[in-house]
């Protein structure tokens, strides 16, 4: 917020006189008025591994971030780039390979990744876009300069967080907002389902509109309010695996006016989970033969199945030389340092410099089996050597950053929190972004770690009018 | 709409209304047995047990407080208060896009209101609260779902789950009664007999529409014609059918699906209770009466089920 001790950068200038203004008490009562508002509308999460009282409210901070037009263009650029280069590599990856035979990316590592899955080879997707629904998380550096730290390709979560900020904040700051000239992200839903709609597969039902449907695997899914949320949003249908079922390779929805097609579903169950008869068998969560009717071409899944590969921790290390061999373009956000484990220079380095390091396994998500070196104790960091040693492909290192610190309200008093940055960007028949996205915030004091399922909040993004 | 959401507030609906119709009967019951000496009250707990068509608890004895937290807060017992609201939110938890947050907010609250109930002898003494305070609550329900959620096909599968239910209910419920009285029953009841006749009326909520009608003087006869022939009262036993077939009825034109099954069913039903005359009805035997409709009422729930909610793939793809 600050370009200088005391003096707010020029975006937050008005903010900041507002907050000068505003007695304690005062932001304390709005504060309050917008946790009730979020807990009367059971916007939750749920938290794994917690026996009591699984529903949590998820925590708001009232003090938006706020990014200026030209810093937002260059996001915009960076993140339809990037996953344009994305799209074009998980093509090639499940086609021809051409990247991997010339060496650019190494075969193992795509061979190696959980996520790849063979039985996409020669698999052609509607559009040939893989992955339509991304949100890809960024960090702002020491230097002012926005830096990609994590792809989510898979099913990204908290678009309705983002959502549901605003609503909240235009309740509590109404006069900010006009001053600012902040600009509108409610037609999130609306672009989400065209997306969807871009995608009906080839051999749909072809009636007036494809019929979409939103599939969840239930209310103990910790993103459950969100599917509920989206689904009611863009009208369209939220099932189950059991809701659903495949004949002839139709899929089908069971209705009380009897089965009914469906051509496109908006999945939020992992690939694993998805199809019993394909993956894991021991799912209760899917439904059989979805998968051979999406071969067959009868139904879109969103994101298509495989997308895990283009997201693991170690495909990360080289996006930037993807976009390089697809594109012939530099990215326009660069990536953070990060240390590929199986070579063993880096290695070594990592290792004796674990202290320094954050270490994350390369399929995990959510902040799940992760070292932040700096506040780790040495047995930790004895327990990472020795995973890494074992299973050197499972991990990658990152030096430990200097996230950017955010003003925050956070028990009674403003304070400077660390926060990240997750834009959401649609792919169907171009790329799209709305303009703002979820800042999350790491609310305990120092913390570094952002994520809701470790004591994390978020707040508003705005972005400005250029 | 889908078969599960369909489901779901079906079942949401029948356990509420359970959820209400236990609460009304036990607190009818303290209330009686307050006036009553505890022998003529011992064999009491067994008709309720009975009449709410719960077993009688093996081993335990049976006295007022086992028997009042058996039936209320018992979490081990599935036809208790606790466990029914706790079935009607889980059940509304999985559809909760299809309802109003009106709805959503105030069958919580309900929740959250019985389950902080502190079980416990002290519990027993103040039950006429609780039960006051659930009654409440499952009305104000019924209200709030009536004025904010749109009368389609959702609300009708949530009036085809209360008025199955209340059905069920009402004829265990009379039958019961009916069983252990040997008095005629023409002639107006006995000063011993009268306060057990009113229970029963209060029961179905029905003594004051009864007395509007035939005036406070009970005899048997009128009860059995009020209770099971009433074309207005809610609660009574033709009410709840005409509800049923009404129900299915505009269901299966918004679906439109050949529901023949639940609709003959409830068609019979409807018949049976419509035209029926209620000397013919008491000469012919009660209980064999009111088992039929129960029976009937069984089969139209089976049908229901296997028509909208779990139909096999094959019968779905011939239509």
């Amino acid at each position: 917020m600050f370009q200088s001790p005391g003096v707010p950068r020029a975006h937050y200038q008005a903010l900041f006189r507002t907050l000068l203004e505003l007695p304690a008490e005062e932001l304390k009562k709005s504060q309050q008025a917008a946790d009730l508002s979020f807990l009367h509308q059971g916007i939750t999460f749920t938290v794994y591994g917690n026996e009591q009282g699984t529903e949590r409210v998820f925590p708001n901070d009232l003090l938006p971030r706020i990014i200026p037009g030209d810093e937002w263009q260059k996001i915009e650029r960076g993140l339809t780039q990037r996953l344009t280069a994305l799209n074009l590599f998980l093509q090639d990856i499940y086609h021809q390979g051409r990247i991997l035979n010339d060496g650019v990316v190494p075969r193992e590592l795509i061979y190696s990744c959980r996520h790849f899955r063979r039985e996409m080879r020669g698999l052609p997707v509607p559009r040939g876009i893989y992955v339509s629904i991304c949100g890809t998380d960024l960090v702002r550096l020491p230097d002012g300069e926005f830096a990609v730290l994590e792809d989510n390709l898979r099913v990204p979560s908290g678009v309705s967080y983002m959502l549901a900020n605003r609503k909240v904040m235009k309740r509590v700051f109404p006069g900010l907002f006009g001053d600012y000239g902040v600009r509108p992200i409610d037609h999130y839903s609306q672009s989400l389902l065209s997306t969807l709609r871009a995608l009906v597969p080839p051999n749909w039902s072809g009636r007036t509109e494809p019929t979409i449907a939103l599939l969840t695997p239930g209310i103990f899914n910790s993103a459950y309010f969100e599917h509920t949320f989206l689904a009611q949003q863009m009208g369209v249908e939220l099932v189950e695996g059991r809701d659903l079922l495949v004949h002839d390779n139709i899929v089908y929805m069971r209705t009380t006016a009897g089965l009914r097609r469906v051509d496109v579903i908006h999945r939020r169950v992992d690939d694993d989970f998805i199809d019993q008869l394909c993956f894991r068998p021991d799912s209760r969560l899917g439904v059989p033969g979805l998968f051979n009717a999406y071969r067959a071409g009868n139904v879109a899944l969103v994101n298509a199945v495989g997308t895990g590969v283009a997201d693991d921790k170690a495909t990360y290390a080289y996006v930037p030389a993807i976009i390089r061999y697809y594109l012939n373009e530099d990215p326009i956000l660069p990536n953070i340092e990060t240390y590929v484990l199986t070579d063993k220079k880096q290695r070594n380095y990592v290792l004796e410099h674990l202290d320094q390091m954050v270490v994350k396994a390369v399929g995990e998500s959510g902040g799940y089996g992760m070292l932040i070196g700096p506040q780790s104790t040495a047995e930790q960091r004895e327990k990472f050597r020795r995973m890494i040693q074992v299973d050197p492909r499972n991990y990658i290192a990152q030096p430990t950053l200097a996230l950017s610190r955010g003003p925050c309200f956070v028990d009674g008093e403003i304070g400077a929190r660390h926060i990240d940055l997750r834009p959401y960007i649609l792919f169907g028949e171009n790329v799209t972004l709305v303009p703002g996205g979820l800042t999350r915030v790491a609310l305990r004091k120092g913390s570094l770690v952002v994520n809701s399922s470790q004591g994390g909040g978020s707040k508003d993004t705005w972005v400005l009018r250029a | 709409m889908l078969s599960r959401v369909a489901d779901s507030l079906y079942w949401m609906s029948r356990y509420l209304e359970r959820v209400e119709h236990t609460a009304r009967l036990i607190d009818v019951d303290f209330q009686l047995r307050l006036d009553q000496s505890p022998e003529s009250g011992s064999g009491r707990w067994l008709r309720l047990l009975e009449a709410l068509q719960v077993p009688v608890p093996a081993g335990a004895k049976i006295d007022a407080a086992t028997l009042a937290h058996t039936l209320t807060l018992d979490r081990g017992n599935p036809s208790s208060i606790v466990s029914c609201i706790s079935a009607a939110r889980e059940n509304m938890r999985q559809v909760r896009e299809q309802c109003s947050s009106e709805m959503w907010e105030q069958l919580n609250r309900l929740y959250l209101q019985i389950v902080a109930t502190p079980a416990g002898e002290a519990w027993v003494l103040h039950s006429q609260l609780f039960f006051r305070g659930v009654l409440d609550g499952a009305h104000l329900f019924q209200g709030v779902t009536d004025s904010t959620m749109s009368h389609g096909e959702g609300w009708h599968y949530i009036q085809l789950g209360r008025f199955v239910e209340r059905t069920h209910g009402l004829a265990a419920l009379i039958g019961t009664h009916f069983n252990r009285i040997s008095q005629p029953l023409e002639r107006t009841v006995d000063s011993d007999e009268y306060l057990e006749w009113v229970g029963l009326l209060k029961c179905c909520a029905a003594f004051e529409a009864y007395c509007k009608k035939y005036t406070a003087e009970l005899r048997p006869l009128r009860v059995a014609e009020f209770l099971l022939l009433s074309p207005d009262f809610p609660h009574s036993v033709r009410f709840s059918v005409d509800k049923v077939h009404a129900a299915l009825k505009t269901i299966g034109e918004l679906t439109e699906r050949k529901a023949d099954s639940p609709m003959r069913l409830a068609g019979r039903l409807r018949a049976n209770l419509s035209f029926g005359e209620i000397d013919e009805i008491m000469a012919d035997g009660l209980d064999g009466y009111l088992s039929s409709i129960r029976k009937l009422c069984a089969q139209a729930h089976t049908a229901i089920h296997q028509i909208y909610f779990d139909y096999t793939v094959e019968s779905a793809l011939v239509q």
